[in-house]
């Protein structure tokens, strides 16, 4: 720009577009907001729509929930079916039901809009998973953005419970399945259980209120509180601009990508188009949820293979494969068997929750990162990282361990003694296996840096002998292998002071320590090629 | 620097500048130097017009697909009537109107987005630019003059001085939530003692719930498994639902000599026995019997229970036993209570001794 503002030679604005703009800028400030973002650079990699996808499902979740309020009465009044759907013609049901079969049999588009709907809630949670495995793996949750991973965190918490209460709202057979198990496990709280059910469901199960209440929640509550969470993500993400990839040209000091107007905005704006396109595609072919098949809920009725949502599948693992514990004294009951899985469930989810600080602890490191890990660089982390989704995934079988059973011909006890033996077991492998993976890519990294890449073509020499031909690495190449730190362990200390009296060495440094040379000891990584080693073999001889 | 302090300063421990690589400078002594920012290269459409023109067609192309998929949806609305049902190689039969609805509403967003996509990847600038990074926290500057302007603040409230100001704010903030936590008190009754008792009285006779007869026994048969409810609870009550949920009941008959536990032999009527139906793990309704065991299976979590020894937990994540129902025969040959479960029904919870 030529000209500022208060240049009275400013020209005035021309065309429509840039007067409202300036009638927007006087009131608004809206000039300078656009300065520093109109142009804002966006690093570009396939792992980083894995967001977006999580925005625009839950975009298309607010859009198409709002739609099916219209239609659906959050209510637990019971009325005589009439509608179009024969084999429930004179079936007692909720309005709840009522109005979902409503929806699905009698409303235009009505079926398309919930399907959509219940397609986004499990695309939204799973791109959530993926999205911040993404973001585990590389360590872009390090400084300065631990914040923002737990307000990631969080969304995927919540994001969870209100598919809870969504899928609850139609109150079919299905859903209120899962609603008499919530109240089971709420049942089973030491001292306060039976009173959190009462005042939960207005009074015995299932009661009246439910419904009504799940609505709430899950239309106002819950999605206004992750509306919150989720602008206050974007808005960090635009303070501490994207993380990158190491690479040419690229630094802790810099961005390198493409601006936000034009290429971001229409990259990432077409991409909206693309995953509400393909869902909806989905929606049109594949049934989700069909309620009218399981029939209006009634609590001593129940159908064979009752699953949750993907999502509360490990939950759902955890309660399956969990041993009847119940401790009876002084006349009351301690449910073990339920309260254990009630309380592991959330541990499980704030093991990673605070793994970001847990790790930065034990390295000491609190500078700022903006450059992402390779996850062969740190072992350790990504060991973690594989065992915890080990633990998820183990968890999910039990969760589905009657479908396991009935498609693989196996024997149920079967299974849950390999989940119950795997829940501790199989973790401890996951981890020992990946390091030992990275560990050997971290090798594989190395040979490539000194020795370059194998070319495949075969070279017979004067002398007779065959040699593979071995090409050198591009620089840009030779850094983004090298371009990782290799910190340290941190020291205890000496274990004498400097007058040679003996020194207390604090417990948590030691711990600290000991965990640090887990970290960064020489059995977590493999010394990274210097410069000196690389000229050496380079310059000699033996290269073709 | 002190030892003590010795573990927290990691500053040695982390690697100098030469080992993060964070130079933007080529240095030609270091062959892993970061080279910079690699020449642009330009596409076919950046130097041959004739290529982004065929560009501009595909996206105007996108583009126009998209209005036919708008144009397809509304047409799909009104043509398909609601109920109309075809078959679609391979998913089966689907609803018309569901299917060419989604369908066409995919293609017309799906467009758009590959419309845009292709616009910028093909026509648009994709030469790479930097940016540079500024640190997020504030300088030393900065941080004084906050911290005066704090200072001044907190000064001119008398917060820290006029303790008793400032003792009594707390305690109103703190007590001012309580009156939130109190209006919530009539979200429900108390429990009392509601979980303990069922519909079950002695006399009440046993109905089946598929036929809403009376069950005689002469209708239990070996190897058969029937539902059934107290006579007078109705669908069409208003606490049906809240009432079933607890006194839903199983009833099978065994061989008397098959029955290995004591007190189930008495408490049955010539070997037909009544268990609660509902799980005592989470409350689900159990319902799948083998009739050669005489084992049932619930199957929300799989726990299995043996019909033929005291409903006992064979395996699974049940904490105890199915409580039995003690029944007999009326005057007119019905199945009938002999009074109420002798233990709270469903779930375990704290009050249950």
């Amino acid at each position: 720009m030529s000209t500022t503002t208060d240049t009275p030679t400013r020209r005035g604005p021309t065309n429509p577009g840039e007067r409202i703009a300036e009638w927007t800028d006087g009131r608004l400030g809206l000039y300078k907001l656009a300065k520093s973002n109109l142009r804002k650079i966006f690093p570009d990699h396939w792992s980083f729509m894995l967001g977006e996808v999580c925005l625009y499902s839950f975009t298309i979740l607010i859009l198409t929930g709002v739609y099916l309020t219209l239609f659906f009465h959050p209510s637990m009044n019971e009325v005589v079916y009439h509608g179009p759907y024969a084999p429930l013609q004179g079936v007692r049901m909720s309005e709840a039901y009522a109005s979902t079969m409503h929806i699905s049999f009698e409303v235009r588009g009505g079926l398309l809009i919930r399907q959509i709907h219940h397609w986004s809630a499990l695309i939204f949670i799973a791109a959530m998973i993926v999205h911040m495995m993404r973001v585990f793996f590389t360590g872009a949750f390090r400084r300065p953005r631990e914040i923002n991973w737990l307000f990631g965190w969080t969304l995927l918490f919540l994001g969870m419970f209100t598919g809870f209460t969504g899928y609850s709202l139609p109150d079919d057979l299905l859903s209120g399945t899962g609603v008499r198990f919530m109240e089971g496990a709420v049942l089973s709280t030491p001292v306060v259980g039976t009173y959190l059910s009462m005042f939960l469901f207005g009074g015995e199960f299932p009661g009246h209120d439910f419904v009504g209440r799940f609505y709430s929640v899950h239309i106002l509550l819950l999605p206004g509180l992750m509306a919150g969470l989720l602008v206050a993500h974007l808005i960090l993400v635009f303070f501490h601009k994207h993380t990158q990839f190491p690479g040419a040209g690229k630094t802790e000091k810099n961005v390198v990508g493409s601006p936000l107007l034009p290429i971001y905005t229409a990259k990432a704006g077409g991409f909206f188009f693309l995953v509400f396109g393909i869902i909806s595609a989905i929606a049109a072919v594949a049934t989700i949820n069909p309620i009218w098949t399981m029939g209006p809920y009634r609590p001593d009725q129940v159908s064979t293979g009752a699953q949750p949502d993907w999502y509360m599948g490990f939950s759902e693992g955890l309660i399956r494969v969990m041993p009847g514990w119940e401790i009876r004294a002084w006349g009351h009951t301690l449910v073990l068997g339920v309260f254990i899985p009630l309380m592991v469930f959330p541990l499980v989810m704030m093991a990673i929750a605070v793994y970001p600080f847990i790790e930065a602890w034990v390295t000491g490191d609190k500078r700022e990162h903006h450059l992402l890990d390779r996850p062969r660089n740190r072992p350790v982390r990504t060991g973690f990282g594989v065992a915890w989704l080990t633990l998820y995934f183990v968890l999910l079988v039990g969760g589905g361990n009657d479908i396991f059973a009935t498609h693989f011909h196996l024997s149920i006890n079967a299974i849950t003694w390999f989940v119950r033996v795997s829940f501790f077991v199989a973790p401890v492998l996951a981890y020992w296996a990946t390091k030992r993976v990275c560990l050997g890519l971290q090798r594989r990294d190395r040979d490539k840096v000194l020795h370059g890449r194998e070319t495949g073509i075969i070279k017979r020499l004067p002398h007779g002998e065959f040699i593979e031909v071995h090409e050198l690495l591009s620089q840009q190449e030779l850094h983004v292998l090298t371009a990782h730190a290799q910190p340290r362990p941190i020291e205890v200390g000496p274990e004498v002071d400097e007058n040679g009296v003996e020194r207390k060495a604090n417990p948590v440094a030691k711990l600290q320590a000991r965990m640090s040379r887990n970290f960064y000891g020489e059995h977590s990584q493999i010394p990274k090629p210097t410069a000196e080693e690389y000229e050496e073999i380079t310059s000699g001889h033996g290269h073709h | 620097m002190s030892e003590t302090g010795s573990h927290n300063d990691v500053s040695e421990n982390l690697p100098s500048e030469h080992g993060a690589r964070g130079g933007d400078v080529a240095v030609k002594s270091d062959p892993f130097a970061n080279p910079g920012l690699p020449p642009h290269e330009h596409r076919r459409q950046d130097i041959d017009e004739k290529a982004a023109r065929h560009s501009e067609r595909v996206v105007a192309g996108l583009f126009m697909l998209s209005m036919l998929g708008t144009l397809g949806f509304i047409a799909s609305f009104v043509v398909f009537p609601i109920d109309k049902i075809i078959y679609v190689f391979p998913i089966g039969h689907v609803s018309a109107l569901n299917f060419s609805l989604g369908l066409t509403l995919g293609v017309a967003l799906f467009a758009i987005g590959a419309g845009a996509v292709h616009w910028a990847r093909t026509l648009m600038s994709d030469e790479e630019v930097a940016d540079e990074r500024h640190r997020v926290d504030a300088d030393d500057e900065l941080k004084e003059n906050v911290r005066q302007q704090w200072i001044t603040g907190a000064k001119e409230s008398g917060f820290g001085r006029r303790k008793l100001i400032r003792n009594t704010m707390f305690g109103a903030l703190t007590l001012v939530p309580l009156s939130g936590v109190v209006i919530l008190r009539d979200l429900g009754p108390l429990p009392e003692k509601k979980l303990d008792h069922t519909l079950w009285t002695r006399g009440k006779v046993l109905v089946n719930t598929n036929t809403d007869k009376p069950l005689r026994p002469e209708d239990v048969i070996v190897g058969s498994l029937t539902f059934a409810r107290p006579e007078g609870l109705e669908e069409a009550q208003e606490d049906f639902q809240e009432q079933i949920a607890k006194a839903a009941l199983m009833i099978v008959r065994l061989k008397p000599e098959d029955i290995k536990d004591k007190r189930e032999r008495d408490w049955a009527h010539e070997g037909i026995v009544a268990f609660s139906k509902i799980c005592t793990h989470v409350g689900c309704p159990i319902s799948l019997y083998e009739q050669q065991t005489h084992h049932v299976l619930c199957p929300c979590h799989q726990s299995t229970f043996d019909l033929s020894d005291g409903a006992r937990v064979l395996f699974g994540p049940a904490g105890h036993p199915l409580p039995q129902l003690r029944i007999s025969v009326n005057g007119d040959g019905n199945l009938i209570a002999l009074g109420d479960f002798e233990e709270p029904v469903g779930p375990a919870f704290w009050e249950r001794s």
